[in-house]
């Protein structure tokens, strides 16, 4: 590798061509964000002043919006609705996901086809519907309003379906003719087999919570139970925009998405492992 | 231990019926091979037995209570698969422990128990590992240390050696029949590999299409199978099976003759005298040297497929030189040219 002719071969054409439009297409994806902290670190005076690095750097904003109680209020909303509603979806995506796959009863395709359905109509079209069966119910302006409607996915059970799929019947017989329970065998034997497609789940589930608005906009009617984006969201309807105050608090809410991906990423590339090693 | 009894078995899916009746009686401590081609229904009448997969018709009983609806944890039998069943995620000594799920022991008494299993099987070095890093040979042994903690009454294996190499393949067939020494438990074992029949039943049953079509030990089978499609399956090389007119001087192969008649290619011998009963003669197709004897490939006039002999391990003839072979009387399977049904030996 030390041989300089050797390395200018390797990087053909092709190469650097692919390599210029990803990095282009990376650049212009971070750029908003990168624009977001830079915001942030801006006094307000400054906000306009459209430079990436800030003239004038200070931590003020995020003071302020740390010792704001509304902002932590939202943020612990946004935390516990988004938890809550991913090891829901885990839980009953997989249970459903395992039972289509691994049995066979009358209905069954049936079923299958009523779940997949409900992945081709848009949101939009079910939050009518939803704010409805909210109103009727006494759910509008609750947790349980704002969390329901996520707490089973469509995606999430056909996902989940396919992974197990590919979990051998010989795995789960084994346990049958062991004693286990039918629970048994998919909490202990089929979920532990399916690790890669939980944590896929687990974080397409979290962001997807953590960052809805439309919805949580419309259920939500007191600020004490706004979300994240719904507050931050209402920073920009007060009298003057504090755009500083929204991009503080836009780049506080990454950090949760952060270490969800972070941690669960690994899963992903262990579960990979262990699902390669049967043979 | 126990008696397991198989009566009038009927298995369908749908409308499809594909096991058509069996009966089957295996005694205490006994090990039978199903034996037969993929398709055959071997599979599904172990998972029968194992209570995997529901009856459609007749009874088993398993020592003297008839199991029909008894569900699989409650048969006390143990089960080996073909991909081993060992699960990734956990250490040996928790796969094998998986056995004792249902069991009573105290976790120090199941501790012990998994100790002395692992132990039997040399596997006490990986118990706290995992299995990532077993060969497929142990991998196979986890999965019959986790069968045999319980204790069972009987031990189900389904093709358990398939996805091993031939050497360990063979090694594990003598590990099995040691341990069936050893514990004495009863064993039904499925093969598709007549080897593992011969090397290791006490008694082959042979199956084909659903249905039994004979059972009996290696050698009762070997020497007397009953049709066509057994003479051919149980030995290897299979056995020569052609049409043959008899003369003055025994059989001779003859594609418009009235007689259909086996011939095992280590009893037609290449240059042989004495007393015959068939003779054959043609040019050399193939010669495989094996070592202690030379298998011949030659084909008689007007065959379509060629006749397989043995010759002598330094006596081997040339591709394309004419041979002669012989049987010695006794040595002919004859059979219905239309039924295939075994009519004797000769
Ligand atoms: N779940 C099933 N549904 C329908 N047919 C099946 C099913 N399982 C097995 N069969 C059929 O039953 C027959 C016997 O299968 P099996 O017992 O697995 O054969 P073997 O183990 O001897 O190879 C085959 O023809 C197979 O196609
Ligand atoms: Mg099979």
């Amino acid at each position: 590798m030390s041989d300089g002719s050797h390395w200018m071969h390797r990087v053909s054409p092709g190469a650097t061509l692919r390599w210029t439009v990803l990095f282009i297409g990376g650049l212009i994806m971070i750029t908003p964000l990168l624009y977001m902290f830079s915001s942030s670190l801006k006094p307000g005076a400054d906000i306009y002043d459209l430079r990436l690095i800030p003239a004038r750097a200070t931590l003020d904003n995020y003071r302020a919006v740390l010792s704001d109680g509304r902002f932590m209020r939202w943020f612990l909303n946004s935390t516990f609705i988004a938890t809550c509603v991913t090891l829901s979806t885990l839980f009953f995506d997989s249970l459903v996901g395992y039972t289509l796959a691994k049995f066979r009863f009358r209905g069954r395709q049936l079923v299958f086809i009523a779940i997949l359905s409900t992945l081709m109509i848009p949101t939009e079209m079910l939050v009518i519907p939803w704010y409805l069966l909210s109103a009727q119910l006494g759910w509008i302006d609750s947790y349980w309003g704002i969390m329901f409607p996520g707490m089973m996915t469509g995606f999430g059970t056909f996902l989940m379906k396919q992974f197990f799929e590919t979990v051998p019947d010989d795995f789960l017989e084994a346990a049958r003719i062991d004693g286990l329970s039918e629970f048994a065998i998919w909490w202990r034997v089929a979920m532990p087999l399916v690790t890669p497609a939980l944590s896929a789940l687990a974080i397409f589930a979290f962001l997807g919570n953590w960052t809805a608005f439309f919805w949580p906009l419309i259920v939500t009617t007191s600020q004490e139970l706004y979300t994240l984006p719904i507050g931050l969201s209402s920073f920009a309807v007060e009298a003057a925009i504090k755009w500083e105050m929204i991009m503080t608090g836009a780049a506080l809410a990454t950090i949760p998405t952060l270490i969800v991906f972070l941690v669960l990423q690994r899963y992903i590339v262990r579960g990979v492992m262990l699902a390669g090693l049967k043979g | 231990m126990a008696r397991i009894q198989i009566s009038d078995l009927i298995k369908r899916y749908g409308k499809a019926e594909v096991i058509h009746g069996i009966d089957l009686d295996i005694a205490d401590g006994e090990f039978v091979v199903l034996v037969g081609p993929s398709g055959c229904g071997k599979s599904t009448t172990l998972r029968m037995i194992a209570g995997l997969e529901d009856i459609s018709g007749g009874t088993i009983r398993i020592g003297d209570r008839v199991v029909n609806d008894m569900p699989p944890k409650n048969r006390n039998i143990a089960m080996v698969f073909q991909n081993y069943a060992i699960y990734p995620h956990l250490s040996l000594r928790k796969n094998i422990g998986f056995g004792l799920h249902t069991s009573p022991l105290s976790a120090a008494e199941k501790d012990r128990k998994v100790d002395e299993v692992a132990a039997l099987l040399g596997l006490t070095p990986y118990l706290d590992r995992r299995p990532a890093a077993l060969s497929g040979g142990q991998r196979q042994r986890v999965a019959i240390g986790r069968a045999m903690v319980r204790d069972p009454q009987a031990f189900l294996f389904d093709e358990p050696l398939s996805n091993l190499d031939a050497q360990l393949r063979a090694q594990m067939r003598i590990e099995i029949k040691e341990l069936h020494n050893r514990l004495g438990t009863t064993i039904v074992y499925v093969t598709h590999d007549q080897v593992e029949a011969m090397t290791m039943a006490d008694r082959i049953v042979v199956m084909k299409d659903g249905h039994i079509l004979q059972t009996g030990t290696p050698m009762e089978i070997y020497d007397r199978p009953q049709d066509v499609f057994t003479a051919r399956f149980i030995g290897t090389p299979s056995m020569n099976i052609f049409r043959a007119s008899e003369g003055a001087d025994g059989f001779a192969p003859d594609p418009a003759g009235t007689a259909l008649i086996g011939i095992r290619p280590q009893e037609l011998r290449v240059a042989a005298d004495g007393p015959t009963s068939l003779t054959a003669a043609g040019p050399v197709t193939v010669v495989e040297t094996l070592g202690p004897e030379t298998l011949v490939h030659f084909r008689p006039e007007g065959m379509d497929d060629a006749l397989i002999a043995t010759a002598p391990a330094h006596d081997i003839p040339h591709v394309g030189a004419q041979v002669t072979a012989r049987a010695a009387p006794g040595a002919l399977h004859l059979f219905d040219p239309k039924t295939e049904v075994a009519l004797g030996r000769r």
